[in-house]
């Protein structure tokens, strides 16, 4: 698989948040995303969506904390 | 990618003047009022989203509604010290989340997962890609402006709610598990009985879906 499309490049894009990719397949990944700015901006939003759905689930958890879990972060308000 | 290198950034606690301005402990100088859980109308809503979730995670209805009456009963002696609405939803939601993983965890009920596949066999990506697999013209990711600011507009975080609720079953089942629950990928894969490939097909959908459904919904709105 030396030259990718987007569908396969999207996907390994996705899997690079579950496993670390070989070196052959960031290779063929990066030279993809070099020439496709469609991959490229998918990238960085595969990024943005993992760090929203964090802050979705870290708001959660404080109200976690207030339900009388361990004090691990401080209390929210101060965005 | 570590799961750890970004930073935290909190949604912002809508209409809640007095958790923003002094935390949890001290709703100081408000007017008495009555707490969300005491508003029958937003109870029911709230009760309905909550078992939606609890009965696509453990698939089923009792489970659910226990798991729920458990969730609801341990937030309603912590419920006067939010203020808003929106606080109180996700609190209760954080306490629900933790009872169905604990659930998921412990239990090897569940789940004949070749059910998971199959939900969502048909639904080919041909809206996406075209059959080359390329980017088609109008679902080719564009740059969003500015991503990170729509972290601290209360509107994000609904709007982000509405595509989660749009996913299809099976695919919303694996990624709410591994981004919302935080169960690690071969967690998923032994919980629900699904191999690393058919989890990475899923979990490639749901992103695919959701990053579309972000776009036309919010970041092609405000552009």
């Amino acid at each position: 698989m030396l030259k990718l499309n987007c569908e396969q490049a999207t996907r390994m894009m996705s899997e690079s948040q579950e496993r670390k990719l070989g070196t052959t397949e960031r290779t063929v990944l990066r030279m993809h995303t070099w020439i496709c700015s469609g991959c490229r901006n998918f990238g960085g939003q595969l990024g943005f969506i993992r760090q929203a759905m964090k802050g979705f689930a870290a708001h959660a958890d404080d109200g976690d904390d207030a339900a009388g879990g361990g004090g691990k972060r401080p209390p929210p308000g101060g965005v | 990618m570590s799961r750890d290198e970004f930073p935290l950034t909190l949604p912002p606690d809508e209409a809640d003047p007095a958790v923003s301005a002094s935390g949890v402990s001290a709703p100081e100088g408000g007017e008495p009022q009555r707490h969300g859980l005491q508003d029958q109308a937003f109870l029911s809503a709230l009760r309905t989203q909550m078992i939606k979730f609890a009965q696509l995670h453990l698939g089923d209805r009792h489970l659910a509604e226990d798991a729920v009456q458990e969730a609801l009963a341990g937030a309603w002696s912590g419920a006067q010290r939010f203020g808003g609405r929106a606080a109180i939803k996700t609190w209760v939601f954080a306490i629900l989340k933790n009872k169905v993983a604990d659930l998921l965890r412990h239990k090897q009920r569940m789940v004949d997962a070749s059910s998971l596949m199959k939900d969502d066999e048909e639904q080919a990506m041909s809206d996406l890609f075209d059959e080359r697999g390329h980017w088609l013209q109008d679902s080719k990711p564009t740059a969003w402006h500015c991503p990170e600011a729509s972290l601290e507009q209360q509107q994000f975080w609904a709007v982000l709610e509405v595509c989660l609720d749009g996913m299809p079953p099976a695919q919303a089942r694996v990624f709410m598990m591994r981004e919302f629950m935080g169960f690690e990928s071969d967690e998923i894969c032994s919980t629900v009985n699904v191999s690393s490939s058919n989890l990475f097909v899923l979990l490639h959908r749901a992103r695919l879906r959701l990053r579309e459904c972000l776009n036309q919904r919010w970041f092609a709105q405000a552009a």
